[in-house]
């Protein structure tokens, strides 16, 4: 009985140990959270949709950070999902054990934690510096190369998890690799390969290293992806270190925008990750 | 119905009215009597072919390498035309790496090699450059675990068959359904065939997959432990189905179930450490087996 007794006390302890620190966790992010709705909703209203950035001390939206954010994001979806897509599918289904396909799973792990900040400073060198100027697309690649390694891991992760009788089934119907691939194996795995686009989405909405040194920012309206570009992030920085109480409400809300729109991004992934699980 | 054939050997989509699965195997029965004809010379031997039944399969001198582990050793056997014929053994002796060279599937994966001759209507489909669509197209397999394409149940069937065939959408509608009548699930999905396969149970689920095979309107059924993920009503239901399908392929069938065997197949190949210790027809090996291990593996003293 003694040690019935010793052992549910370790039990009780370990226990409030784990809520402790799971507590110590999400305080923090409460905090974040709450702070960000409190100093955010004051600055969320039509004008933030329909005005461009405004010069210190008089109003106005975010109508044109907002609209570069979605197309560099848009671009950088288009270019770098496909490419991650190619990527993973060569390592699930055509490099298995091979040495190169170590090296390059190796490599994409590395460019997964990669700081986005040396992409920046790599896309700055390549492409901003050789054009002379900063510009749209510059932003728009950094963030696709942020976007590849995302994609390729879950691709790969995604495509593993088919089970490799279901491969085997469609190949001793006669049907050709790339139609294995294409047809069954990609239905199979579609809902986490989707997932993995929507996270890499997430992830890129809220980069600001590597915008600084691509797309720069832009005080108004611009619909030229060969100049700077206004963008979400760049300008919440630019505003929240400004000393003008109205810029830094900007900030704030669109802080809190670019929040609720990953929040949102998350959510959809769960649910589609949810319901592929469910279909199995 | 009457689709034009585009494989000279493929049998009827439709098989109405087919004689009792016990009633012996008439030949003429099984296909369109054009292609029976251009197949085989129609001559008195067809009374021989009923008592000896042909060989569809021979396999000859057969070794099987993962990398360098020998898995089969020398094996040489026939497989009889409108017959099943159980491989048995206990686990890794090498019978399913057996029914997996009748296909080639083993060649999706790099360091499995197999040596010798298998001949299937004396065409060596082990030599090298042979169009693995055209073996594929007539060697149909059906696998351990269930394996329904993530589509919906039409198209689980119609995939083999667009594969090979253009079909418009009322004829493709037909090959379906009879793909369905012969697989005894016609009149249970009938309903729902735009439903995903996953959706099915698990033993329907393995007659979609008995399905889907011969859809392609295959030669020889290959059958890998078909039941063994089943509970026994569903295995009871397949062993039917094979009763029925023999009439008209080819079968050969991996098992573990002793019984099974017994009860489905015609003849029983007896495997152990990759090597085979003996074939005979079912009868004899279950009642008077001539290797004195044979006799030890079926009773159960070891294994």
């Amino acid at each position: 009985m003694q040690l019935y007794a010793r052992r549910r006390l370790t039990n009780w302890l370990v226990i409030g140990l784990s809520v402790l620190a799971t507590g110590f966790g999400l305080l923090w992010l409460v905090l974040v959270l709450s702070t960000l709705l409190i100093n955010g909703i004051g600055a969320i209203g039509p004008s933030l949709f329909t005005e461009m950035t405004p010069p210190p001390g008089s109003s106005g939206g975010l109508l044109n950070a907002i609209a570069g954010s979605l197309a560099m994001t848009a671009i950088a979806t288009l270019v770098g999902t496909p490419t991650g897509i190619l990527a993973g599918t060569f390592l699930a289904e055509y490099s298995r054990g091979s040495r190169f396909g170590e090296v390059v799973r190796f490599v994409n792990d590395i460019l997964l934690s990669a700081p986005s900040i040396i992409i920046g400073l790599f896309v700055y060198e390549a492409m901003v510096v050789r054009m002379g100027h900063f510009s749209a697309w510059a932003g728009a690649m950094a963030l696709a190369i942020i976007t590849v390694p995302v994609v390729v891991r879950t691709t790969e992760d995604m495509l593993r998890l088919v089970p490799t009788a279901l491969r085997e089934a469609a190949a001793a119907l006669g049907a050709p690799k790339w139609k294995v691939i294409v047809m069954v194996t990609y239905r199979a795995a579609a809902q986490g390969m989707m997932t993995g686009m929507l996270l890499a989405v997430a992830r890129i909405s809220g980069e600001t290293a590597p915008l600084l040194f691509t797309a720069l920012n832009n005080q108004f309206w611009s619909s030229d992806l060969n100049g700077p570009m206004a963008n979400l992030p760049v300008v919440i920085f630019q505003f929240a270190m400004s000393p003008y109480a109205d810029w830094q409400v900007l900030a704030w809300g669109g802080a809190l925008l670019i929040t609720a729109t990953i929040l949102v991004l998350n959510i959809t992934a769960r649910v589609l990750a949810a319901w592929s699980s469910f279909k199995q | 119905m009457t689709s034009p054939v585009a494989r000279p050997l493929a049998s009827a989509p439709d098989a109405p009215d087919r004689s009792s699965p016990l009633d012996a195997p008439s030949p003429q029965a099984r296909r369109p009597l054009s292609t029976a004809l251009a197949q085989r010379v129609p001559a008195p031997e067809e009374a021989t072919a009923m008592a000896i039944p042909a060989d569809k399969v021979e396999m000859r001198n057969i070794s099987f390498f993962y990398g360098k582990f020998q898995a089969l050793h020398n094996i040489s056997l026939p497989l009889y035309d409108r017959r099943v014929t159980a491989f048995i053994g206990p686990s890794g002796c090498g019978k399913s790496t057996l029914l997996r060279i009748l296909n080639r599937i083993y060649e999706l994966y790099p360091g499995q090699v197999a040596t010798g001759e298998v001949y299937l209507d004396g065409t060596n489909i082990l030599a090298p450059g042979l169009d693995l669509n055209w073996l594929r197209a007539k060697i149909g397999m059906v696998f351990q675990k269930p394996t329904p394409f993530p589509m919906s149940i039409y198209d689980n069937i119609a995939f083999g068959i667009r594969l090979y065939e253009r079909l418009p959408r009322s004829e493709l509608d037909d090959r379906v359904e009879s793909a369905l009548r012969r697989a005894a699930l016609w009149d249970e999905v009938k309903d729902k065939l735009r439903q995903s396969g996953l959706s099915l149970s698990g033993g329907q689920q393995q007659r979609l997959c008995i399905a889907r095979a011969i859809a392609v309107e295959p030669e020889i059924l290959l059958l890998d432990e078909p039941a063994s993920a089943l509970d026994p009503l569903s295995t009871q239901r397949i062993e039917e189905l094979i009763a029925e399908l023999k009439v008209d392929y080819c079968i050969a069938m991996v098992t573990h179930n002793m019984q099974q065997a017994a009860r489905s197949s015609d003849y029983t190949a007896f495997l152990y450490l990759g090597e085979l210790v003996e074939f005979d027809e079912t009868e004899r090996i279950f009642t008077h087996p001539k290797v004195r291990h044979t006799e030890d593996y079926i009773t159960g003293r070891f294994g």
